[in-house]
């Protein structure tokens, strides 16, 4: 397991730059450094380069240009000692589906280099962690959706990575299983492994991560603490549920009213507002409320703006990439 | 990796390997021992009993025994690496070892072992098969064991360059069905190529096939219709060369890394 005093950063991306075959620029000069220890969030929609960059940190995907370090050891030069240190949880399905969890594992240790009897030590210790030891002995394509996330985790876990990269783990995941699969990496992360994580689930970044990198068309949009860039949101929208229904609606000075429907309005004012003008003019035009919430989750609302602000800047004009 | 580690990473893909093989036995060791009893049963016993002797005191059953022997060695060796290999790509569970820190001749090594073992394993059922409808002696032990090696492992080598360039299924059929098998019945299993009339006869000794057999068939009955030093230097030649050849496709990831 990594330290989390290590002087050397996680992951170093120095202007990293790739062209496919087919000549779209997945990335354009991307360039970060995740800390040891860190529990690091990379965003971004559709084909901004996310895949492109994993698959080359994770040495899937050969480099155009630039070069990534692991834990100081360059993934271009010094591959296996990069390889060493990180465990992938790719975004897709990737393992035998006609061989048993218990198996996938034990072979995954021994890629390494890791011997038979530790690996099944292992296998036994995060299958059970994961909930997936009842398992070990079924074929993997009789598995749940759920249930082959987790073994994508379990099989990452099993040369004890100081480096663990989550590709959108809990991609089609219900919320019980993702929440325990939360619980889990933050373990994880506690006991000193740096996490990088990619998902769409935003509310799933900002609960769990520290730091934050946004990519779109592959190029680095905002690269901060996740506490900073969200300090940058000075506008929120609350949902009220409304006792009865109304057909207009009051005015309030600094604050956007939309009715949405008969029952339900929406409020959206800078943070700095106080929510007491809009009580006070819903009470006037005798509208009771019923209860309210704020409507979105913050990060995803910085999120959208973020890459809104982009797509306009360059007309959306850009390939998708791969 | 040290040295151990990667020991211990061959092993594992061979030990999958030979798990796969076992878990679909009907489809790796059933039909090359039925395909054999059956060419045993018409060229061996029916028709081979009306050809006579093809070298003093060797009948005809005798003579094809070795061919057959190695020419299912040859096509299980060949396509266990390609259906294996290959499925692992289709299903992407390839990137399990090429995330690893596994150099590539660890994988190369423990993807031809896995098709030797194969190769292997089928060699003896039909041997055993063999014994059943004629006596096989066994000649000269190294030179049998040695033309078995180097002929499973060019071929697993050639299975290994299929594998990497298919995109589809369809392209690891072509080369078996339009490559392999002409050359394999072209490469002496049936016939002396000593009795072939010219250009045939020359063009046969390009067929590296004929090689393997003859010198098996030497290893086992004490007769071949060519060199022996010969055949040993072509296929030498051919394992150095195809191995160089796939580590510099795994190195450069063709195929494997985008």
């Amino acid at each position: 397991m990594s330290n989390t005093l290590s002087p050397v950063p996680a992951l170093q991306v120095a202007d990293l730059r790739k062209t496919y075959a087919t000549g779209v620029e997945a990335l354009k000069g991307i360039s970060l450094t995740v800390q040891a220890g860190d529990f690091y969030a990379l965003l971004g929609p559709n084909g901004a380069g996310k895949s492109t960059l994993i698959g080359i940190i994770s040495s899937l995907v050969n480099p155009s240009e630039g070069d990534v370090r692991v834990f100081g050891h360059s993934v271009r030069t010094e591959r296996g000692l990069a390889m060493q240190q990180i465990g992938l949880v790719p975004q897709e399905i990737n393992f035998n589906l006609f061989e048993t969890p218990l198996d996938i594992c034990v072979n995954q240790a021994g890629f390494y280099g890791i011997e038979r009897k530790t690996a099944l030590v292992r296998a036994e210790k995060y299958l059970k962690e994961l909930a997936l030891w009842d398992k070990a002995h079924a074929v993997t394509r009789t598995l749940s959706g759920g249930m082959k996330r987790r073994l994508m985790i379990a099989r990452a876990m099993m040369n004890e990575p100081k480096l663990l990269i989550l590709d959108e783990p809990t991609a089609g995941v219900d919320i019980e299983i993702r929440r325990s699969m939360w619980k889990f990496i933050e373990g994880i992360n506690a006991a000193g492994t740096t996490v990088i994580l990619t998902t769409h689930y935003l509310e799933e970044a900002e609960q769990l991560c520290r730091n934050i990198t946004i990519i779109d068309h592959g190029r680095v949009i905002e690269n901060t603490s996740m506490k900073n860039l969200l300090s940058k949101l000075d506008v929120e929208t609350f949902v009220f549920d409304l006792a009865h229904p109304i057909d207009g609606l009051p005015t309030v000075d600094e604050v956007k009213l939309t009715r949405i429907d008969s029952h339900t309005i929406e409020a959206e004012m800078s943070r700095a507002h106080d929510l007491n003008s809009v009580f006070a003019a819903l009470s006037a035009h005798s509208i009771t409320v019923n209860s309210m919430r704020n409507k979105a989750n913050r990060l995803e609302e910085l999120f959208v703006r973020l890459v809104e602000g982009r797509m306009s800047d360059n007309g959306n004009t850009n390939k998708e990439a791969a | 990796m040290n040295a151990q580690a990667n020991l211990i990473a061959l092993g594992t893909i061979a030990r999958r390997e030979v798990m796969r093989i076992l878990r679909i036995w009907s489809q790796t060791l059933l039909p090359p021992a039925i395909t054999m009893t059956l060419y045993f049963i018409i060229f061996g016993s029916l028709i081979g009993s009306r050809i006579g002797e093809m070298a003093p005191g060797i009948s005809y059953i005798e003579y094809i025994a070795p061919g057959l022997i190695m020419m299912a060695v040859i096509q299980n060796a060949y396509g266990n690496i390609t259906s294996s290999f290959f499925g692992a790509k289709f299903q992407r569970f390839i990137e399990e070892m090429l995330v690893s820190p596994m150099p590539s001749w660890t994988i190369l090594a423990g993807y031809v072992t896995g098709a030797v073992l194969r190769g292997f394993m089928v060699g003896v059922i039909v041997l055993l098969i063999s014994l059943f409808f004629t006596k096989i002696h066994l000649y000269h032990p190294l030179v049998t064991l040695s033309t078995f090696l180097l002929a499973a492992v060019i071929f697993a080598l050639l299975g290994f360059v299929n594998s990497i360039y298919a995109r589809k299924f369809d392209d690891i059929a072509i080369i078996p069905t339009f490559v392999l098998t002409p050359l394999t019945y072209l490469g002496g299993v049936f016939y002396n190529v000593a009795q072939l009339p010219s250009p045939w006869k020359e063009i046969s000794h390009l067929n590296p096939i004929l090689y393997m057999v003859n010198t098996f068939r030497y290893g086992l009955l004490g007769v071949s219709d060519i060199d022996l030093t010969w055949a040993y230097v072509v296929m030498l030649a051919f394992v150095v060369v195809l191995a160089a050849y796939c580590l510099s496709l795994l190195h450069r990831g063709v195929g494997l890394r985008t």
